[in-house]
């Protein structure tokens, strides 16, 4: 077996599945607060259908909404998505409705009695939330977010349904044609490296974020 | 000059009568204390003057503006968002559970809303700040985190944030009830000395003894109606009522 392509190969989808990491992280976290915003609204207009918008992205396989985003938007809508682009948006979207939901819990674990202070002084709504009720959930979301993004990372691999060549789609392509398993091996190292890096990302924050309680 | 005065406050919750038409007044520089028993509406009034709860019907008029008043049907009906955002900035409240903000240092949970919502600069609210706490006798925690302080160290804290945005009236809802018995004393000297400054101050409390001492006026409240109202040695030393009576003879026995 010829290593220094496969590795070469490996790297090159590496980059592949951290764009997807990353692309999703950076749109599915704000969309995420908004989706969690009007998740909570009493407005019912908008809330049913945020409503039954997260019922089918965590009610559907992840899988079926790439194939969805790549195949279907065609016939549908005469839109044709390339296949990056239409990994990044079922990734962004399924995983807005995973983050909503965190923060949702987030936000609605903060005492009333914090809005209440922040209202009797004279905060608005908006500088309420963001600079005394936001703050605080960060620091207990935590834990389910780290969940949330080791998920995200091996979840890249999903991408390969719709042709897109990320890490384990290389593996997988070298392991049936050399008929040798290091390639896993290998593969499943790249993972846990991501996975070491999200993790100590983590623990970082949680150890900056201790200061109070 | 009337700093307070609610007429006729009515409110239900979910067709539970918690406040059933009343009225208080109070003047500059006076201190009300509302005694009574649990589930009598004291705290419920308290947040109705506070707008952190709407009345049904009745008037609040703060500083000479009307927070609310009745229509002809003699259903409420408030200000605009703008003149109650305004009328709010005259009032103080100081909470049963301090409701500090855990992620902000001391320094930034008395500065926070001077420079947010006054527009004061940093080093003018820092300074404001710094008087204060050095009156809470905390001038040493200006750097610590309200998990760091004792619940009398948190509550002074509490104190001086509200103190710091000037209020015309400065209201407390049961000040020393979250805290252990010998840390109550501490709060109560606070409220004394500012009491003895002529603050107007309206405190919702179970401590007969201080309400004796410091209040002007005393209100009794029971099942959301006002039972007998006075002066100190009036409502303690020649009480009236039957009801207040028994009230106070249970604070007696212990």
């Amino acid at each position: 077996m010829n290593y220094q392509a496969l590795l070469t190969q490996m790297l090159e989808a590496t980059l592949m599945s951290l764009r997807i990491f990353f692309v999703t992280l950076i749109f599915s976290l704000p969309l995420g607060l908004l989706v969690a915003k009007g998740r909570m609204t009493k407005v019912r207009l908008i809330n049913l259908p945020v409503r039954l918008y997260i019922l089918l992205m965590r009610g559907t396989p992840l899988m079926l909404q790439l194939l969805f985003f790549f195949y279907a938007l065609k016939p549908l809508f005469g839109i044709q998505l390339d296949r990056v682009l239409a990994a990044e948006v079922a990734f962004v979207l399924n995983y807005a409705a995973y983050f909503a939901e965190i923060f949702r819990g987030g936000i609605e674990g903060i005492p009333r009695g914090q809005h209440e202070a922040a209202k009797v002084l004279g905060f608005t709504r908006g500088q309420t939330f963001f600079r005394i009720i936001l703050p605080q959930v960060v620091k207990h979301i935590i834990p389910p977010m780290g969940n949330e993004f080791i998920t995200l990372v091996k979840d890249t691999s999903l991408a390969q349904v719709i042709g897109i060549v990320e890490l384990l789609k290389v593996t997988s392509n070298w392991v049936s044609s050399a008929v040798n398993m290091t390639p896993l091996v290998i593969a499943g190292a790249f993972y846990l490296v991501m996975n070491g890096a999200v993790t100590r990302f983590f623990t970082m924050a949680e150890n900056r974020l201790n200061y109070y309680r | 000059m009337h700093i307070l005065t609610a007429k006729d406050i009515c409110k239900s919750f979910d067709g539970t009568k918690v406040l059933n038409g009343i009225s208080i007044e109070v003047t500059k520089g006076q201190v009300l204390a509302i005694i009574g028993p649990s589930g009598s509406g004291k705290s419920t009034m308290l947040r109705c003057v506070t707008q952190l709860e709407t009345v049904d019907s009745g008037e609040i008029t703060i500083c000479g503006d009307t927070l609310v008043k009745n229509d002809g049907n003699g259903r409420a009906v408030y200000s605009d968002k703008a003149a109650c955002s305004k009328i709010g900035l005259h009032i103080g409240l100081v909470f049963q559970n301090f409701n500090l903000f855990p992620h902000l240092s001391v320094m930034q949970n008395i500065t926070e809303a001077p420079i947010r919502v006054l527009r004061r600069s940093k080093a003018e609210a820092e300074a404001a700040a710094k008087e204060l706490l050095q009156k809470m006798d905390l001038a040493d925690k200006a750097d610590a985190y309200p998990c760091q302080l004792s619940g009398g160290q948190q509550q002074r804290v509490s104190i001086a944030r509200a103190l710091a945005m000037n209020p015309d009236i400065l209201f407390f809802d049961e000040p020393t009830s979250a805290l252990d018995p010998e840390l109550t004393g501490e709060i109560l000297k606070v409220i004394r000395e500012l009491a003895a400054e002529h603050m107007t101050m309206v405190v919702v409390t179970h401590e007969m003894k201080f309400a004796r001492d410091v209040a002007d006026y005393v209100v009794f409240m029971d099942n959301g109606t006002i039972v007998e109202q006075g002066n100190p040695e009036q409502l303690f030393g020649n009480t009236q009522n039957d009801r207040t009576k028994a009230f106070l003879s249970r604070f007696n026995e212990n």
